[in-house]
């Protein structure tokens, strides 16, 4: 973006148009704007109150509270405007910006920036908040037994749900890239990204389902296992330690579709040209994969591979559906839910918390060095 | 010269037939999870609960053709003989094969009955929409039980639910990215003190990690007696879908080209007529493709929901109600099978109509936190 070019101000030309500050006119639409916001402010407190405590009927609720959200801030944008037009031009021209990043700035602050600190705050004080007690969380953290199962199972998360999600999606991309099905097969692939994790949960707790061997089995994995002479088991509760692992499959079913359509456009971007002189050259098509493709889908690769590890450190959804953690599949943002709502221990939740922080942050120093490189911001 | 053609074509042959193979391998992998639990879903409920949905598919079943009461008289320790298949009363348990029919025998020893079956192709396609029924509309329902019995079953309302999701997923989507906009028009069309180290935080917000945000945020509300209401709930979902919001909006307004931009001032416009005549207009293909993004994040969502929600039933979301029943009712599979599609519907539509805005949402690259 060129720093020099900055855009004229609007207000050159509003001024040739006669509407000044000042005069009659002006102060009626001054007043008319502070009776505006007055009256809007009244409104949205009344929708307020009425949301919180009404007990219509729901759809009636659901109508009101809908156009009260999306109108409410709507109009109080519309309104804000209004009064900042009223400002004298120089203060207006300082105060502009600040109607359209003003509210964004406060909200990342009040919802993200401010709780993390104060969450990073927290972890240095004991269970109720009260006593200082320094790093003490940490080292429970870095101690406890369950803590330790959790960072096992979430490195087994990362290692084998991340992995296989990325890989499942590189082979389907390609795969679809030279057949004739390519948008059915990729539409198949991606439709779990429309579920969520907990019916995907339902979906899957299907599938595991486990009777004694003596009923009929309703589960699809027992009933294969039967029959080819097995016993039925319970995957996800009692068949330890693998039953992480039939969670973990859960998530690569949900993300795979994820990587395959980052990977399925990198790979349209590769020159036609490139692929075609290499095959001429009588390379085969793996190796066209391995020496070729790769390489130049590498940031791709990059990209797709942190998300996804990012999003499987966060699991939670599907461990907390599938077996509330226990049986051996606790993992970070379980224990950290655990350890705020069930044992109430605010100290340590926290400090389970800037875990997850600390263990992202490499990758916001590398988002934060691309866009540095990639412009003159 | 010829022959060399000919491998060549069978290679391609080959590998046409391998990638199309393991693709298709891959999609029905894929797919039957989903469809299973669709096919279970319009079965009554005492079927899914004693056999498998793809039962519903032609299969091979061993049908009851006669049945033999013994006679009080029959000496049930030793061998006995019916419809030409003979054994002790342990083997017929089991079940003994004679001549195309299986002898097997049901009950307990003294008063148990012996039935001759046969192996038939048969196909289960009992279907019914009481699932449904049942969780929508939440009443006691009457179910025939395969003994005669008439047992009355607690349905579970859903629609309370779908419609709670349904106020947190619209304005928790409308929300973000009106107030993302007109931040993306600030950072890209604006210059002002604090610009650039303000879009650094935005940038660095985009990876934070949900959890070291609500607990935080959860004693302010409970302060402010804001805890359970939809307000807190959307202005939650607003805040932490801000940071991609206004990433993936300012990279698409910073290339809009500058001279519709620029006439528009000479005509003496303000920020707020530009932004809200041209702007939004122009961006409406990357305001969509955001929309479905959050829409679904919102409505998938469960762990924003469980904590800001919390336990009061009368707002609670689809998601945080079917975790519910799956830990109250696991085993009432019509509940959750249907419990589970009504909660699907919304999304895959959005998902199937607007695939592709989406892709172009993903595309532009998306990190969430």
């Amino acid at each position: 973006m060129q720093e020099t070019e900055k855009l004229a101000s609007p207000s050159a030309g509003q001024q040739h148009r006669g509407s000044e500050p000042g005069g009659s006119s002006a102060l009626v639409q001054l007043l008319l704007s502070l009776l505006a916001a007055a009256v809007l402010g009244v409104v949205l407190w009344q929708g307020f109150l009425y949301l919180r405590d009404s007990t219509d009927p729901k759809w009636v609720i659901a109508i009101v509270a809908i156009l009260w959200g999306v109108g409410g801030v709507a109009a109080t944008f519309f309104v804000a405007n209004w009064l900042i037009e009223q400002l004298p031009m120089q203060v207006r021209q300082a105060v502009t910006p600040y109607l359209f990043i003003g509210p964004a700035v406060a909200l990342l602050v009040a919802y993200l920036a401010a709780p993390a600190t104060r969450t990073f705050i927290a972890s240095l004080y004991d269970r109720t908040g009260a006593n200082f007690v320094g790093l003490q969380n940490y080292l429970t953290v870095f101690t406890d037994r369950l803590m330790l199962e959790a960072f096992r199972n979430n490195l087994l998360w990362i290692l084998v749900g991340a992995t296989f999600s990325v890989i499942i999606g590189l082979l389907v991309a390609v795969l679809a890239d030279r057949s004739r099905f390519e948008n059915f097969a990729k539409s198949l692939v991606f439709l779990p990204m429309a579920i969520s994790m907990v019916g995907a949960g339902i979906i899957w707790n299907f599938i595991y389902q486990y009777r004694d061997a003596s009923n009929p089995q309703i589960g699809l994995l027992n009933a294969i296992v039967v029959g080819l002479g097995g016993q039925p088991q319970s995957w996800t509760t009692q068949f330890q330690p693998w039953n992480n692992l039939f969670l973990i499959v859960i998530v690569i079913w949900l993300q795979s579709g994820y990587a395959m359509v980052l990977f399925s456009a990198a790979i349209k971007g590769i020159p036609a040209e490139i692929l075609e002189a290499a095959r001429v050259d009588g390379a085969t098509e793996v190796q066209v994969f391995f020496r070729i493709m790769l390489p130049f889908i590498r940031p791709t690769v990059i990209t797709v591979s942190t998300t996804v590890v990012i999003f499987t450190l966060k699991i939670f959804d599907v461990v907390m559906v599938m077996t509330g953690g226990q049986y051996g599949t606790e993992v970070i943002a379980t224990l950290f839910y655990r350890s705020y709502f069930t044992n109430r221990n605010f100290g340590l939740s926290s400090a389970i918390a800037i875990v997850l922080l600390l263990a992202v942050i490499p990758v916001m120093i590398y988002n934060l060095r691309q866009f540095r490189e990639r412009e003159a911001f | 010269m010829a022959s060399k053609i000919v491998t060549g074509k069978r290679n391609h042959l080959l590998s046409d037939l391998l990638v199309n193979g393991s693709l298709a391998l891959i999609c029905l992998i894929w797919t039957i999870p989903t469809v299973g639990l669709l096919i279970s879903s319009f079965r009554p409920m005492f079927d899914i609960q004693t056999s498998g949905w793809w039962q519903v598919f032609p299969h091979r079943e061993w049908r009851v053709v006669e049945e033999i009461t013994p006679g009080p008289d029959l000496d049930r320790q030793g061998v006995m003989t019916f419809a030409g298949a003979s054994g002790t009363f342990e083997e017929l348990r089991q079940g003994v094969a004679a001549d195309g029919v299986r002898v097997q025998w049901i009950g307990n020893r003294r008063t148990g009955r012996v039935e001759v079956q046969e192996r038939v192709w048969t196909m289960n396609t009992d279907f019914t929409l009481d699932n449904y029924a049942n969780v929508l509309t939440g009443k006691r329902y009457q179910v025939r039980q395969p003994d005669g019995n008439v047992r009355e079953v607690q349905g579970d309302n859903l629609n309370n639910a779908f419609l709670n999701s349904l106020i947190v997923a619209v304005p928790s989507t409308v929300i973000p990215i009106l107030i993302a906009a007109f931040a993306a028009y600030g950072f890209a069309w604006l210059r002002f003190p604090g610009r650039k180290i303000l879009f650094i935080m935005v940038v660095a917000l985009l990876v934070v990690p949900l959890q070291v945000a609500l607990v935080p945020i959860l004693r302010t509300y409970v302060n402010l007696r804001l805890n359970g209401t939809f307000l807190a709930i959307w202005l939650a979902h607003t805040g932490f879908g801000l940071p991609l919001a206004t990433y993936l909006l300012y990279n698409y307004i910073s290339t809009l080209p500058r001279d519709i931009l620029e006439s528009a001032f000479i005509d003496g416009a303000s920020h707020f007529t530009v932004f809200t005549r041209l702007i939004l207009p122009l961006s409406v293909p990357a305001l969509a493709s955001f929309a479905i993004f959050q829409f679904l994040w919102v409505w998938n969502d469960y762990l924003v929901a469980l904590i800001f929600i919390g336990s009061k039933p009368d707002v609670q979301v689809l998601t945080m109600r079917l975790a519910e029943i799956v830990g109250s009712r696991g085993n009432d599979w019509h509940l959750l099978t249907a419990g589970a599609f009504v909660s699907m519907v919304l999304p895959l539509l959005v998902f199937l109509g607007l695939q592709r805005f989406f892709v172009r949402g993903l595309l532009a690259g998306s990190v969430k936190g």
